[in-house]
């Protein structure tokens, strides 16, 4: 192992030799990140020279793959819990893991006319379904619970819920008209700073706990240097805008 | 362990027994139709039987979402009808599982209808029976085995049915939470002793139904293997 | 015209085979239809029972089933026909008796417990009853489908090859009960065969079937001592002589039947003295002579006058048509013979035949 890593740097540095050394950064993206890190790719690869090798799905997956060896470099997920897991469980490098977005809840429906004031909407219960995502498995839909609850409606539309196993199947249900309203990130919806189709309430931050994404340095990654950069990239403002522009806040 | 209730089950055999005698009903005709015809669309409308087994269940699971939804074809049916729509009900799950189900429920049937060929039929016709009394009285008795394989696959195919419900169920409990997605939620959410008693559950059922069937099979042959 | 039966029929299939074929069917008796394999005998017999479509008209025992001109078209089960069909098409998950019932059910005729009753009698087939097709043997399989189709009165018997799918030993155990249905039956029987046996010992008229079309069609005899023929039958031309047994001898196991005006002695085999019997003479087996021949181990002699040299199809030999007392007798001679001995038309021979079989 030893000295076929030895031997890579050689024939990297005899590559580059001189040159700004590019590298390639493995990074597990979680699914609901899609666009936002296809659109920080071009701008980091600009910025520092490397590039972003972007896998995408489910957080839980990733982690699996991971402890069976996977070569990630960076995990960017969809929780705050996978990352800490990582972490304790040796995958991680300690002291790495941050959060690199926050995730915005949004009422939101297809029908561009439907949503006004969220809040009395739920109250008047004028929609035949209202589509959740199962709070078990995916924070927004423990986040819908929260703001429900908060808002004291959540046994009046419970018994309107239909439950989607991820945040993508429960967006299914309310893109394609089958639930009127639903629970939905507002990533899902969100594009160039405004609600791209149909209509939304943004869910005030206060309603429930906040949804934290974090990244963390894995420890079986090939280019640590390259994938330290773009953590620090993660941090910074370019990335700050791009994130903004589709939904997701700091 | 949280009390787990077995709900999830019985809405699955509910499930299976349902889309089994429905599918049953509907891919007799069209089996038959098939073994028999030399029309130009054999070919096509037999490629399109079998397209649900080439679909993965979810992109199945999502075309059928589309379809049932209020701009999809069988959306506008069922609301023009007055019944709504029949996302995130038993009913849709019916319909999701006929289809999903759909060749395993036809090529059996085609198959045995194959290998009886056209002969009974006519020795039924020279003897006075009318296509449908023919139909009947000969080629069903001579079809059991075909409708053995017919049921018995159908219905564990559907018991087994996962990506197409996640698509189009909604996991309301008692109308569209069946045991296979609780126990994939379950996993997922790291309760692996629920998981473990579900799967226990639905094995244990699963596989009195078929030894059931097995055994009214042979029964049904009797000792010599000619109908009394 | 009741009980007469005509077929006139064409179909022309999308492979390229086409049938033109029309003869009539007399109100009793076995019409053969003859031919090679792929000739349309069998589909002739399809389409007279109506499970191929064919154009046409199609009349049996004085029952119009088909006549296009009048758009008359009757569907197979409303037609009153028992098919037997090449292979034992017995329902497979019945026993015999519900087989013999199925159609009894179907037309409810008053007397169709003793139709039943008397078909199993006439086939034998009593102590098959309860068994399962699976058990039984190809030939009692076909008796049964036979006994099958006898149960719905059915104005017309066709059987399509019923032998073919039996080796020989079973054939020879079911040509008995066929030539009694021959007897016992008053209803047209209609028999596709490409076996030369089966035509001489059940035949009454023959349909000559080649390529789709009838060669010819008539009382058996009739068509087979006609000229053109020899091909249907390799060149050795069987005929059939109806006699009757006069004489046994019991000292040299000889019987002797009197037929073709003559005295013809062959093996006596289970025969009574005044029962009538066919018998067959291969056209190789007949030796002509100028004069009454003596000192010869072929001790049938008989006179005869020669009623037509045929021309010949092909090789050395020609066939010779005899008129012996007013049945017809076929003779293969060499050209060469014919030309030695100056046989000419109208010229009194005697007719020596070697083998005689007897068809029963």
């Amino acid at each position: 192992m030893i000295v076929k890593r030895s031997l890579i740097a050689a024939a990297v540095l005899s590559v580059c030799a001189g040159a700004v050394c590019a590298g390639e950064v493995h990074v597990a993206v979680a699914a609901n990140f899609t666009a936002p890190a296809k659109d920080l790719a071009p701008i980091f690869l600009k910025k520092t020279g490397h590039s972003l090798i972007l896998s995408f799905g489910a957080t839980g997956m990733f982690y699996g793959q991971i402890k069976n060896g996977a070569e990630y470099d960076v995990l960017l997920a969809a929780d705050a819990k996978t990352p800490a897991k990582a972490v304790k469980e040796g995958y991680g490098v300690e002291g790495t893991n941050f959060t690199y977005a926050m995730g915005k809840l949004v009422l939101w429906s297809a029908d561009g006319a439907k949503v006004k004031d969220g809040a009395a909407l739920l109250k008047s219960g004028s929609f035949n379904k209202c589509a959740v995502a199962n709070p078990k498995l995916a924070p927004y839909g423990l986040a819908a619970y929260q703001t429900l609850e908060s808002l004291k409606l959540l046994q009046a539309v419970q018994p309107k819920f239909v439950e989607g196993n991820n945040i993508g199947a429960t967006f299914n249900f309310v893109k394609t008209g089958n639930a009127d309203v639903g629970f939905v990130a507002l990533s899902q919806v969100f594009k160039g700073g405004k609600i791209k189709s149909g209509s939304g309430w943004i869910v005030p931050a206060d309603l429930y706990e906040p949804i934290r994404q974090d990244a963390v340095l894995l420890k079986n990654g090939r280019n640590a240097e390259a994938a330290k950069a773009f953590l620090e990239f993660l941090k910074g403002p370019e990335a700050a805008k791009v994130k903004q522009a589709y939904g997701y806040g700091n | 362990m949280h009390e787990i209730s077995l709900q999830p089950v019985w809405l699955s055999l509910e499930l299976a027994s349902v889309t089994t005698a429905v599918l049953l009903v509907l891919s007799t005709p069209l089996a038959w139709w098939l073994a028999r015809t030399r029309s130009p669309l054999r070919a096509p409308i037999g490629a399109l039987v079998t397209l649900p087994l080439v679909l993965p269940p979810s992109v199945l699971g999502f075309y059928i979402l589309i379809a049932l939804g209020p701009h999809g074809p069988l959306g506008h049916f069922t609301q023009a009808m007055g019944w709504g729509l029949l996302t995130f009900s038993f009913p849709g799950l019916v319909i999701g599982s006929v289809i999903y189900s759909l060749p395993f429920a036809v090529q059996p049937l085609q198959g045995a209808f194959e290998s009886i060929g056209p002969r009974p039929m006519e020795v039924a016709s020279t003897l006075g029976a009318k296509p449908l009394d023919a139909f009947f009285s000969v080629v069903l008795p001579l079809a059991g085995p075909g409708f053995f394989s017919a049921t018995v696959l159908t219905f564990a195919h559907t018991i087994g049915e996962f990506g197409v419900v996640l698509m189009i169920g909604g996991n309301i409990p008692g109308q569209t939470q069946v045991v296979s997605t609780e126990i994939y939620t379950f996993v997922e959410a790291m309760e692996y002793d629920s998981a473990h008693f579900l799967a226990g559950g639905m094995l244990v059922f699963s596989f009195i139904v078929l030894l059931a069937l097995s055994l009214t099979k042979r029964r049904m042959k009797g000792a010599s293997g000619v109908m009394p | 015209m009741s009980g007469c039966g005509h077929v006139a029929i064409s179909l022309r299939r999308s492979t390229g085979f086409s049938l033109d074929a029309e003869f009539d069917v007399p109100a009793s008796g076995v019409t053969v239809l003859f031919g090679p394999s792929g000739c349309g005998k069998t589909t002739v017999l399809r389409s007279i029972a109506g499970l191929e479509r064919a154009q046409g008209f199609v009349q049996i025992a004085g029952h119009v089933w088909q006549d296009d001109a009048r758009r008359v078209f009757e569907p197979t089960h409303r037609r009153r026909l028992g098919y037997v069909f090449q292979e034992a098409s017995l329902f497979e998950h019945m026993n015999v008796r519900r087989n013999l019932e199925y159609g009894l059910k179907r037309f409810k005729d008053a007397d169709g417990r003793k139709r039943l009753t008397q078909a199993v009698e006439l086939l034998g087939i009593s102590q098959l009853l309860d068994r399962s097709p699976a058990q039984l043997s190809g030939g009692e399989r076909q008796r049964c489908a036979i006994a099958r189709s006898l149960c719905v009165r059915p104005s017309a018997l066709l059987l399509d090859e019923p032998l073919a799918a039996l080796d020989q030993a079973r054939r020879r155990e079911i040509m008995p009960w066929l030539e009694q249905l021959r007897r016992e039956l008053s209803i047209p029987i209609l028999y596709v065969t490409h076996s030369e046996e089966e035509l001489m010992r059940l035949g009454d008229q023959l349909v000559l079937m080649r390529n789709g079309s009838v060669a010819a069609a008539g009382p058996v005899q009739e068509v087979l001592s006609q000229s053109g023929f020899g091909s249907s039958f390799g060149h050795d031309v069987p005929m059939l002589l109806n006699g009757c047994v006069r004489e046994i001898d019991s000292e040299w196991k000889l019987a002797a039947v009197a037929c073709a005006g003559s005295m013809v002695w062959v093996a006596a085999s289970a025969m009574n003295v005044g029962e009538r019997v066919r018998l067959s003479v291969r056209a190789s087996d007949v030796t002509l002579s100028l004069a009454r021949p003596q000192g010869l181990s072929a001790q049938n002699a008989i006179p005869c006058r020669v009623a037509e040299i045929f021309e010949s199809q092909s090789g050395p030999q020609r066939l010779v048509r005899l008129d012996c007392s007013g049945e017809p007798l076929l003779a293969l001679v060499t050209s060469k013979a014919i030309h030695d001995l100056g046989v000419r038309k109208g010229m009194d021979l005697w007719a020596l035949v070697k083998a005689v079989s007897v068809l029963g």
